[in-house]
């Protein structure tokens, strides 16, 4: 029996294996950079999600909806409350009907969802060569590699395709991107924005820091996850000790 | 049954007029249970816990889920952003159906290794297979809900299937829909069915436990109860242990939720469903892998729909088509090769089904295919005629009594460690 349980878990570990295998589909290998977040005892690092805001904010908002994300939300990351005021009143959003029956604009407000860039799909579309901007909410759990991915998409712009990949008009060679042609211009470069907190924007540096961003858009909870988890392993590993004591104990005499 | 009594008069008044603790007291806490169980004996009592766990984390996910094709995807995403907790609901049912099937396979594998689907517990098995069938039903319908991309392919993957059958084929799959692709008739049963399913596999388990206290356990070595020296009462004895099968299986089962709760998933599943965009592969949960694998193994849509619900159609068979004496795969020297390779199988099937077809592919699903119902069909028919089976002890307490001393002495301690 030992013997066979000793197959099954090495058939079991094969198993497991596959996942991992199917995640990287032919593509180049994933940049990983490695993020504040990674891990049992990692947590989101505050001053790179607020670095990360300000890039998605400046940058990529321009053309990407945020539409699970409130403004309200932005507290989670360190946004004073008259900060998400400013941040909300940016754009307008249509309201209405009011008492004359009329619709009309009026500034965002910290309860409204990040107000997307254009008006709807199609206007999206048009306005990007054919190709909406994909909702960046859930992007970093939508893609296999998750924070990984965004990182390397965002480093994987090459200006000159390699010899014999043909890239259409208004499409851009990045050899990250399934199929290699993207409908998204080079959306950073080193210094496309000026942090606040001082750190040197390089195109790494910023890519890294959106990244992270994106993926408390898409995880906010990571971080009450990771440490309620923490307290209820601790707990069940005392009480399973203590079960298994008790059944020692009371199995004791059984032969 | 042994008398009830009690000084408790609230209690016996109860107990009058319906013989509630009396049950309890028969089938809970007296149940003479086999004193040689080892730890694969555990993922019964896991499965059911698991159920709870999924019918209790169901029905909070319920209060706040909308099942509109054009709400369901944000009302679960505002379950993991806004509702207090509600990652940790969605993520424990989510991983719950991931381990749920973990445990029923362990648990239908550990029958088939100690040949406990051999008479008297046909009909347990049976049950047994019948609340495998309806899981399967469950998790496929559960996981259409949250109307991302794999929900409506999956969907829309598997519903087809049935316009395989001649004739009605189309009539059905218009009628599973309820109009003429999946959509949001669709939903709305699988959200009324998913929700049903698991009440009616709480009484199937009903059943189960009912044939099995009939029949009593089976157990390692196969052999049938002698004496009461054989058996310990279930209480203390294996609520205990149990309760520490519990505990061990939760920190795997939350090791998951908390700290890698998607690595069961797929990650085109937090792409709102689109009709109009296929994804490139569409690949069901890990559980129906080698479900998957068996289908696409056959050239013929039909074909293929029949062998797949034929892989488990044949385990109804299983108690005639293994004709062995013997019950445990301890005794049995070949069997307990043949039982291994049949495991590899299987995970070799799951990995085919996970992969997008190409010509090798294929043909090691074909192999494997084969194999399967090889396995069952002439393998365990065969087996039982040509094996010849080590000699079994006389008893349960034998083995115990004589110190071990006999040719499987080694692996037939009573205690033994899984
Ligand atoms: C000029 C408009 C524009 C800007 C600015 C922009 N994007 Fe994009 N982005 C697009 C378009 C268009 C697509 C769709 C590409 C396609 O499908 O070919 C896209 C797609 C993406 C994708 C999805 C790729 C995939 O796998 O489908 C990610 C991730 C992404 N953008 C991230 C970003 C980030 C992060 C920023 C800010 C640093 C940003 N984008 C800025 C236009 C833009
Ligand atoms: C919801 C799913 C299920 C639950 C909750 C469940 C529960 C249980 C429990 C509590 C036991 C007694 C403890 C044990 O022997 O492990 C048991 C025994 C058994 N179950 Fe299940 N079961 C489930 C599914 C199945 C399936 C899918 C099969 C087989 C196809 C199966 C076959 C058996 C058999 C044969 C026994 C008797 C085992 C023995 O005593 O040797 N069960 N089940």
């Amino acid at each position: 029996m030992q013997k066979l349980i000793r197959n099954v878990l090495a058939a079991a570990l094969v198993a497991g294996a596959a996942p991992a295998a199917l995640a990287n589909e032919g593509g180049p290998e994933l940049m990983k950079p490695g993020f504040s977040f990674d891990g049992v005892f990692g947590r989101y690092d505050p001053a790179a999600l607020k670095r990360g805001f300000q890039v998605f904010h400046e940058i990529c908002s321009n053309c990407h909806s945020l539409s699970l994300v409130a403004y309200r939300n932005l507290a989670a990351i360190g946004l004073t409350e008259d900060e998400i005021k400013a941040v909300a009143a940016e754009r307008e959003i249509q309201a209405g009907p009011n008492d004359e029956g009329q619709m009309f604009n009026r500034p965002g407000r910290p309860s409204d969802h990040y107000i997307p860039p254009f008006p709807n799909e199609k206007a999206a579309a048009v306005a990007n060569g054919g190709a909406a901007p994909p909702d960046l909410s859930l992007m970093a759990k939508a893609r296999h590699g998750g924070p990984n991915y965004i990182y390397s998409l965002m480093l994987g712009f090459e200006d000159t395709p390699p010899d014999g990949v043909h890239i259409p008009d208004g499409k851009f060679y990045n050899k990250f991107f399934p199929g290699n042609a993207i409908s998204m211009p080079p959306p950073i470069q080193d210094d496309a924005v000026t942090y606040a907190d001082g750190t040197k924007a390089t195109k790494a540096q910023i890519a890294h820091d959106v990244a992270t961003f994106l993926n408390w858009a898409a995880e906010p909870e990571l971080d009450a996850r990771k440490s309620l988890g923490l307290k209820v392993l601790g707990f069940l590993a005392v009480l399973t000790a203590l079960f298994y004591a008790l059944k020692r104990q009371i199995w004791k005499n059984v032969h | 049954m042994s008398a009830y009594k009690t000084n408790n008069k609230m209690v016996g008044w109860i107990e009058e007029r319906l013989p509630i603790f009396s049950m309890l007291q028969h089938s809970a806490v007296e149940y003479p249970t086999p004193k040689n169980l080892n730890y694969w004996w555990n993922f019964g009592s896991l499965a059911g816990f698991m159920l709870v766990v999924m019918i209790l984390t169901g029905v909070f996910l319920a209060m706040n889920y909308t099942p509109h094709t054009t709400m369901a995807f944000n009302s679960v995403e505002r379950i993991m952003r806004d509702v207090n907790y509600g990652w940790l609901l969605r993520y424990l049912h989510m991983n719950g159906a991931s381990m749920f099937f973990v445990l029923v396979y362990t648990h239908m594998f550990r029958g088939l290794y100690y040949g406990s689907y051999k008479a008297p517990r046909e009909l347990l098995w049976w049950v047994g297979v019948v609340i495998f069938l309806a899981m399967m039903a469950t998790a496929f319908m559960g996981y259409v809900l949250p109307w991302g991309q794999m929900s409506f392919w999956g969907a829309t993957v598997i519903t087809n299937l049935f316009s395989a059958f001649p004739v009605v084929g189309q009539y059905i799959v218009t009628w599973l829909w309820g109009g003429f692709s999946v959509d949001n008739p669709t939903l709305n049963r699988f959200f009324s069915l998913h929700y049903l399913l698991p009440f009616v596999i709480f009484a199937l388990v009903f059943i189960h436990l009912w044939a099995l206290h009939t029949v009593k356990s089976n157990n390692p070595l196969g052999i049938d109860v002698k004496s009461p020296q054989d058996t310990i009462p279930f209480h203390p004895y294996f609520t205990i242990k149990d309760l520490f099968g519990i505990g061990v299986f939760m920190m795997v089962y939350l090791a998951f939720v908390f700290y890698a709760p998607n690595f069961f998933g797929e990650p085109d599943n937090y792409i709102p469903a689109n009709p109009m965009v296929t994804p490139p592969h569409i690949v069901p949960e890990w559980y129906f892998l080698p479900f998957y694998a068996i289908l696409r193994a056959v050239p013929n849509k039909l074909g293929g729909v029949l062998m797949m619900f034929g892989a488990i159609v044949v385990l109804l068979f299983l108690p005639w088509l293994d004709t062995s004496k013997v019950r445990s795969g301890r005794f049995r020297p070949i069997f307990k090769q043949a039982f291994l390779l049949f495991i590899i199988d299987c995970v070799v099937l799951g990995y085919v089904g996970s992969q997008p077809p190409a010509d090798t592919i294929t043909l090691i699903g074909r192999i494997a295919t084969a194999y399967y119902f090889f396995h069952f069909l002439i393998l365990l028919p065969l087996l039982g005629k040509i094996e010849k089976p080590k000699p079994l002890p006389a008893s349960i307490s034998a083995p115990v009594l004589r110190g071990g001393g006999m040719a499987a002495g080694a692996t037939a301690k009573p205690m033994e460690k899984a």
